[in-house]
């Protein structure tokens, strides 16, 4: 086992990436012009990247597979973006936003990366109202904050239920900026197949036009890929339908290392599975857990009731419910993270608690915030003694102003009224912590491969805090990426174009288009949506919310044999030159049963409880994750050696200079 | 609940299309509309034939990919919801549905029911930015304070997901419903003031480059559109492109 260079510079924490930025190579002005640099994604990380990029003077060309780069998936990000301003002076600071993120990572992330994350973040509100994204306001007309899981501060700003909407149209809109200057040529509709490394360094990729179907080369001095979460290797997830592992289990298969694959964020509320034919799971917003309580049914009886359609929910009286989350953690509450907030909900709907047909539900509450909004707002608009209904229909009132969008969307897909009656929510799988790895600067281990956001590893640990998506896609885009890639193409300033006739183009094309043709020849009996949902099955079955050695081997051997099923039995209509979607699942779908296998794997080999990552031999006797310090306290970074099972395993020691490590608590 | 599906198919832009009739069984409340088409699609690639091509991705009604004419009416009859959004419990036993493209000189049909929104890309290069450098050297975010209701009626108009259902419903496909939420939005907002006269003249001249139809003031694009965009967005875009042309 090889140990990896992470390039943390040297000096106190808080001063690291300031050394950093003034120690670096600079790219002049004159140079850039004649530097390219391929984006593929774009969503926060890649649309801020490739307009920073762009505005910073190097050509841009960037690829998504969306019609347009702003329906990235970003978009459906809801609650919020952290960012240590402390506007509410509740003692935030860059300190406590680190300290925060690295506990709430169950102490599995890089520190260095973390401050620097903290750092920028202020930064980034301050950038993204420049640019005109109309965040939440109070009626002194200073921004607003709520607060999120996992802390005990208000630092999260918010357009509505839709800030990860807003703050892709103010990236994109930067990336409009410079599309209309010509410094970003945007290629929509085109999904990257491949990476072309000549000498070691990643000089292009290969990608489809998915309207055309043909194969298209493009090169670059470098590649960032921010191509988003693996999430849909469990088929049902939050992500979109779209977003998938290919552009990064490309890049893997090519030389960069895969981080921690196992961690995976089950986010605690999201809309429960109503029948088989579902495609994808709805998200409510965590912001939900600032006002909503969760809770089932105290007696097993009352909840079997409930089930059979023979109680309602609103006929239970408080003492009659178990609110398990104030129970169990009486310091946070319902704001526990979103790993422990759903597990618990796990927990009582496997000892027969759950609250719908499947069992797999339980409540989130509204009744008790609108009778507190209703009441202040009845004292603030100055009626002395208001009946109930007015309280109700004030507090509705207040409910709707700041979750009315969800509501709204909670209602559309089950049909019933969240005002009137709590709303059922159950955990689905939302994003993934692991990803590429890559060092301080976000290079990968493929020389001139960077990866920003989602895709990469470095910031969320074994666990994502809420509303620290969006701060880092935007951090890495924005703040980071864009000057630390200048280091690298520093070098590159003789180097010229890079002519895409040469032959490892030539090469990385023939695999391609080959991999393609063995696709479509495979004239099988199966769907893609066949294999996809059988895979899915199978990892949210054995590498889930909880998880276990026996489990887990068993899932890699069904894993490969149902890889080995789709490769003899698949079936794609159509032909490769022309719009064909089955055939862009096909090829991500691949992926994806390639990927899954190694995510059992990491899974298997981490013999410890630690964030996302649940292993049920360890565990405390009340039944808390159990880390084991000792033995795991490192980055897990896999090797592409022919196969998933072949995959030989980098350690990162992680080290903690400036945190203690302690066992989690939030009780 | 059994239903008759007729769908418009067209292999590419370049051949003619037809309505083609499909029966369905078995469909259930609970679906979405596109939960329905992935059923039939799964049938149809089970039977050896083409699958029918739809553009969706988010699935919850976010991200604007889905379209869809659904009886006539963009992202079908509910209100206020994109197509993923809509569920089966909508429609009754033994209805049958029509399910075309979205249809605008605009918007060139691709596939079956996709089109080339591209056009919508095209009008907000055109000027629908602030134009600050991301450096992050800019004021701190607390030092413009901004009226809670002009915030909020920025917000509004920001929502807008660009998916082309006013386009759709509109008898002259015009895309000022589109355009005017966009150059609201910055309109609205102090830093979006110091740009307001070019913005919108090039936003309307590109709009109108695409060749979009006019607004004869029907109202049926705010009827239909998904994220409820008020018309008020026109009327502001109107004053907007008059004083712009005063001064310029």
């Amino acid at each position: 086992m090889g140990s990896l260079d992470s390039k943390i510079p040297s000096g106190p924490l808080a001063e690291k990436w300031t050394k950093h930025k003034n120690d670096i190579d600079l790219v002049n002005p004159a140079n850039k012009r004649n530097i390219d640099i391929l984006v593929v994604g774009t969503g926060l990380a890649g649309g801020a990247a490739a307009a920073t990029l762009a505005e910073l003077g190097y050509n841009v060309k960037t690829f998504c597979y969306q019609d347009s780069p702003r329906r990235a998936h970003s978009i459906a990000a809801q609650g919020g973006i952290n960012a240590s301003k402390n506007y509410q002076g509740d003692g935030d600071s860059d300190y406590r936003l680190f300290y925060d993120t690295v506990k709430g990572g169950d102490y599995r992330s890089r520190e260095a990366n973390v401050y620097r994350l903290a750092e920028v973040s202020g930064n980034i509100i301050d950038q993204c109202v420049a640019q005109g994204v109309p965040f939440a306001r109070e009626y002194g007309g200073l921004l607003d904050n709520r607060s999120f899981g996992g802390v005990l501060v208000s630092r999260t700003f918010y357009a509505k239920g839709q800030t990860g909407q807003q703050l892709l149209l103010g990236a994109y809109a930067a990336m409009n900026r410079q599309i209309n200057r010509g410094k970003i040529k945007s290629y929509n509709r085109h999904e990257m197949l491949d990476i072309v490394l000549i000498d070691g360094k990643a000089r292009g990729i290969i990608a489809r036009n998915l309207v055309t179907g043909e194969i298209e080369r493009h090169s670059g001095h470098a590649v960032v890929l921010a191509t988003g979460g693996y999430g849909n290797v469990f088929f049902l997830s939050t992500n979109a339908m779209g977003s998938n592992v290919t552009a990064a289990w490309r890049a893997h298969r090519r030389g960069a290392y895969f981080a921690n694959p196992c961690y995976t964020q089950i986010h605690p509320t999201c809309i429960p599975v109503s029948g088989d034919h579902q495609s994808k799971l709805t998200l409510m917003s965590e912001s939900l857990r600032n006002d909503g309580r969760i809770w089932v049914p105290k007696r097993l009886e009352d909840a079997q009731s409930i089930r059979e359609g023979k109680l309602a929910p609103t006929e239970l009286s408080e003492d009659e419910r178990d609110y398990f989350l104030e129970r169990r953690y009486p310091a946070f509450g319902n704001l526990v993270p979103r790993d422990v907030a759903s597990r618990a909900a796990k927990e009582r709907c496997d000892a027969g608690f759950g609250v719908n047909k499947t069992g797999e539900a339980v409540y989130l509450d509204f009744a008790a915030a609108i009778q507190r909004y209703g009441k202040e707002k009845a004292l603030t608009s100055g009626l002395k003694n208001p009946d109930n209904t007015t309280i109700k229909q004030l507090g509705e009132e207040v409910i709707e102003s700041k979750y009315g969008n969800l509501f709204q969307m909670y209602e559309k897909i089950v049909d019933q009224n969240p005002y009137k009656t709590p709303m059922m929510i159950y955990p689905a799988v939302h994003y993934t912590m692991g990803g590429l790895w890559v060092d301080y600067n976000l290079q990968t281990t493929i020389e001139g491969c960077y990866a920003a956001g989602e895709v990469n590893f470095s910031d969320h640990g074994a666990n994502r805090l809420g509303a620290s998506a969006l701060m880092q896609g935007l951090a890495d885009g924005y703040f980071v990426l864009p000057y630390t890639i200048g280091d690298y193409l520093s070098d590159d300033i003789r180097t010229g174009p890079i002519p895409t006739d040469g032959p490892e183009f030539e090469a990385t094309e023939k695999e391609v288009l080959d991999r393609i043709d063995k696709l479509m020849q495979s004239n099988g009996t199966h769907s893609v949506d066949y294999y996809h949902k059988k895979l899915g099955k199978i990892m949210w079955n054995k590498c889930g919310m909880s998880r276990n050695a026996e489990d887990l081997k068993s899932a890699i051997s069904e894993i490969a044999a149902l890889r080995k099923d789709f490769w003899e039995n698949v079936k794609i209509p159509g032909e490769a030159g022309q719009f064909n979607q089955e055939l862009e699942k096909a090829g991500r779908v691949a992926d994806f049963l390639e990927l899954g296998e190694l995510f059992a794997k990491d899974a298997l080999h981490r013999n410890e409880s630690c964030g996302g990552h649940f292993r049920e031999e360890y565990q405390t006797k009340e039944g808390e994750a159990l880390r084991d310090d000792e033995n795991f306290k490192y980055v897990a970074a896999w090797e592409f050696k022919g196969a998933p099972s072949e995959a030989i395993m980098h350690k990162e020691d992680l080290v903690f200079e400036n945190i203690k490590l302690k066992t989690r608590s939030y009780k | 609940m059994n239903l008759t599906l007729k769908i418009w198919r067209q292999d590419n832009p370049e051949t003619k299309g037809k309505m083609v009739v499909y029966p369905m069984s078995n469909v259930e409340g609970d679906m979405s509309f596109l939960e329905m088409l992935d059923v039939l699609n799964e049938d149809l690639i089970n039977k050896g034939e083409e699958p029918v091509a739809f553009d969706h991705d988010c699935r919850e009604g976010i991200c604007g990919t889905c379209s869809l004419m659904i009886n006539g009416e963009p992202h079908g009859p509910d209100r206020l919801i994109t197509t993923c959004q809509l569920h089966m419990r909508k429609f009754n036993d033994g209805d049958t549905i029509v399910i075309e493209p979205f249809r605008a000189t605009a918007f060139p049909i691709i596939k079956d029911l996709v089109v080339d929104r591209t056009a919508f890309e095209r009008i907000q290069q055109a000027g629908g930015y602030i134009s600050v450098n991301t450096s992050g050297n800019t004021v701190d975010a607390n030092a413009i304070p901004i009226e809670k209701e002009k915030a909020d009626e920025a917000m509004d108009a920001a929502t807008c997901i660009g998916c082309g259902a006013c386009v759709a419903a509109c008898k002259n496909a015009s895309a000022m419903l589109f355009t005017s939420a966009k150059v609201s939005q910055f309109a609205l907002l102090p830093q979006g003031r110091v740009e307001a006269t070019d913005r919108v003249l090039n936003m309307v001249r590109q709009m109108d480059l695409e060749g979009f139809g006019n607004c004869t003031n029907t109202g049926a694009c705010e009827v239909e559109c998904p994220k409820g965009i008020s018309l008020e967005n026109i009327a502001r875009m109107n004053r907007e492109y008059m004083s712009a042309i005063v001064k310029g």
